[in-house]
């Protein structure tokens, strides 16, 4: 039984296609890299499988427990302090106060939050600290399934590292599966066991790379030399850096 | 117990800034001052006299009852028209065909004079209390319904894709996102339709000769007692404070600590 399942997904926004004819699937604790050009319609696929967009056409089916989800900007609750903002999903789930905070706690720590600052408020923290935040914000409820929307995009370079490290770390140790959907080669051969690509007018999978050793064992070398060789002789990355060619004369 | 002593500490803060707020009534007093020694007692009587006025009014309960009494009627007319005011508006928010046929009915509600709801409410409902009630409806619930309109409609909807993604049902958004941030556009709303729910509530009992203080104001106005008139405006004006400082703004700094913590380090008020 795979974790998620994607058949024949279709979806259009105002008559005009972003996606057609999608057949994706996850197994079980596998991290997959969804990458293509911007605008391919990665983001909306991210968005049908996570329940958040109802699809056009095709069936989604969910084999894990529970998902969370990171985005590409933080996405906080303003009015509430990172403690709240990272025990959120669990009010929405109505687990109890007491453990919401002792859980809020956990996660914080998870992805090396200072617990002191836990009762400051979004505006009080620095954009590293609230990307922090919205992926405690995804561990808490402990999820089996994890959607990645670029979320690291607007880091910098050092941060970016730091945020993948704890991805990679605690997708091993709590075996979760993820989507992780990237622009970034580099970041996708770092964190995956297996890249997708999306065909660059969103008309169904130009093809899939399986990449060696397990995430958290790959030298920087080595990711460096493949994403190289991808870009160079693979056809099916040629169109990754293209920016929305299609709408070009 | 941390937490109480914060919230001990900021009441601190706030009825520390009332000193401000008391320097800004002394100047109105020292013009109104300027104002007594330039006409004369009678036109404008000074300050003091009429605080003494005042002070002597109220230490008859007779007095008290009737400040009590105007107050009363104002309040029940704020509750009514932020409760209707509030419900529409979130209805209008969700559903734009809604919204789109209320805006014009608002702009008419607006346009016809709180003084013309008052007769048309004395000739519905005779000098009773339903009178009072009515034009405070009127006059106080367009503000609030467009209010709470715009604060649904503003609301940040990539939030409510966050909580979708984390399973959230749409009462549950409603009730953890989009409330909270229509109270931002309401408060601003609610205090003005407080100031003008107790100007109205006095209007409408000077014309419906209902009692409360706008009855007293009539009195008053009929025996050229103009110290005894102002006094009046002054118990008015006070009752309005006392309400305001001591509901709608504390209530409304628990909802805005965190606008409070984004502003830097010396321009807290």
């Amino acid at each position: 039984m795979s974790a998620l399942q994607l058949t024949r997904i279709g979806h259009a926004y105002f008559g005009r296609t972003v996606l057609d004819h999608i057949d994706f699937q996850v197994d079980s604790a596998e991290v997959v890299a969804l990458v293509g050009p911007s605008g391919c319609g990665k983001s909306t696929l991210v968005h049908i499988a996570a329940g958040i967009v109802e699809p056009l056409r095709g069936r989604v089916e969910r084999g894990y427990r529970r998902h969370g989800m990171i985005f590409q900007e933080p996405r906080l609750l303003p009015w509430a302090t990172a403690r709240h903002n990272i025990s959120y999903p669990l009010r929405i789930a109505g687990v109890p106060r007491s453990e919401r905070k002792e859980r809020a706690m956990q996660a914080a720590l998870t992805v090396a939050f200072d617990p002191d600052d836990l009762d400051k408020y979004p505006s009080e923290l620095s954009g590293g600290m609230r990307q922090r935040i919205a992926i405690a914000r995804a561990l808490v409820i402990e999820p089996d399934f994890l959607f990645c929307d670029e979320p690291f995009t607007a880091l910098d370079v050092a941060l970016k590292r730091r945020m993948q490290d704890i991805v990679i770390e605690t997708s091993r140790q709590a075996r979760f599966a993820a989507v992780f959907v990237t622009h970034d080669l580099m970041e996708a051969a770092r964190v995956a066991h297996r890249i997708v690509v999306l065909d660059s007018t969103g008309n169904g999978i130009a093809g899939e790379r399986r990449l060696l050793n397990a995430p958290g064992h790959r030298s920087d070398e080595m990711i460096f030399k493949t994403v190289q060789s991808f870009l160079r002789d693979d056809p099916i990355f040629r169109h990754i850096d293209d920016v929305d060619e299609r709408r070009l004369p | 117990m941390t937490e109480w002593l914060e919230r001990l500490g900021r009441s601190g803060r706030f009825a520390w800034s009332a000193w401000s707020g008391l320097a800004a009534l002394a100047l109105l007093a020292a013009l109104w001052q300027v104002g007594h020694e330039a006409y004369g007692d009678f036109i404008l009587p000074s300050p003091l006299a009429t605080i003494e006025a005042a002070l002597a009014m109220l230490a008859d309960p007779a007095a008290w009852e009737i400040a009590l009494l105007t107050s009363r009627r104002a309040l029940k007319g704020f509750l009514a028209a932020s409760i209707a005011g509030a419900a529409l508006g979130l209805a209008a928010g969700y559903f734009p065909a809604v919204l789109r046929v209320a805006r014009p009915l608002v702009t008419v509600l607006l346009g016809v004079p709180p003084i013309a709801w008052i007769v048309l409410a004395m000739i519905w409902f005779g000098s009773t209390d339903g009178t009072v009630a009515v034009t405070i409806l009127v006059a106080a619930s367009p503000l609030v319904f467009v209010s709470v309109a715009e604060g649904v409609m503003s609301r940040d909807r990539k939030l409510d894709d966050m909580a979708r993604a984390f399973g959230a049902k749409a009462f549950k958004r409603l009730t953890t996102l989009s409330l909270r941030h229509v109270a931002a556009h309401l408060f601003p709303a609610l205090v003005v339709s407080l100031g003008s729910a107790f100007k109205v509530a006095v209007m409408a009992e000077l014309l419906a000769n209902v009692g409360g203080i706008g009855g007293e104001l009539a009195r008053t106005r009929a025996n050229l007692d103009i110290a005894g008139a102002l006094a009046w405006v002054l118990i008015a004006v006070a009752a309005l404070i006392v309400v305001e400082y001591g509901l709608i703004h504390p209530v409304r700094a628990e909802f805005e600590r965190w606008r409070v913590a984004a502003q830097p380090w010396g321009v807290k008020r």
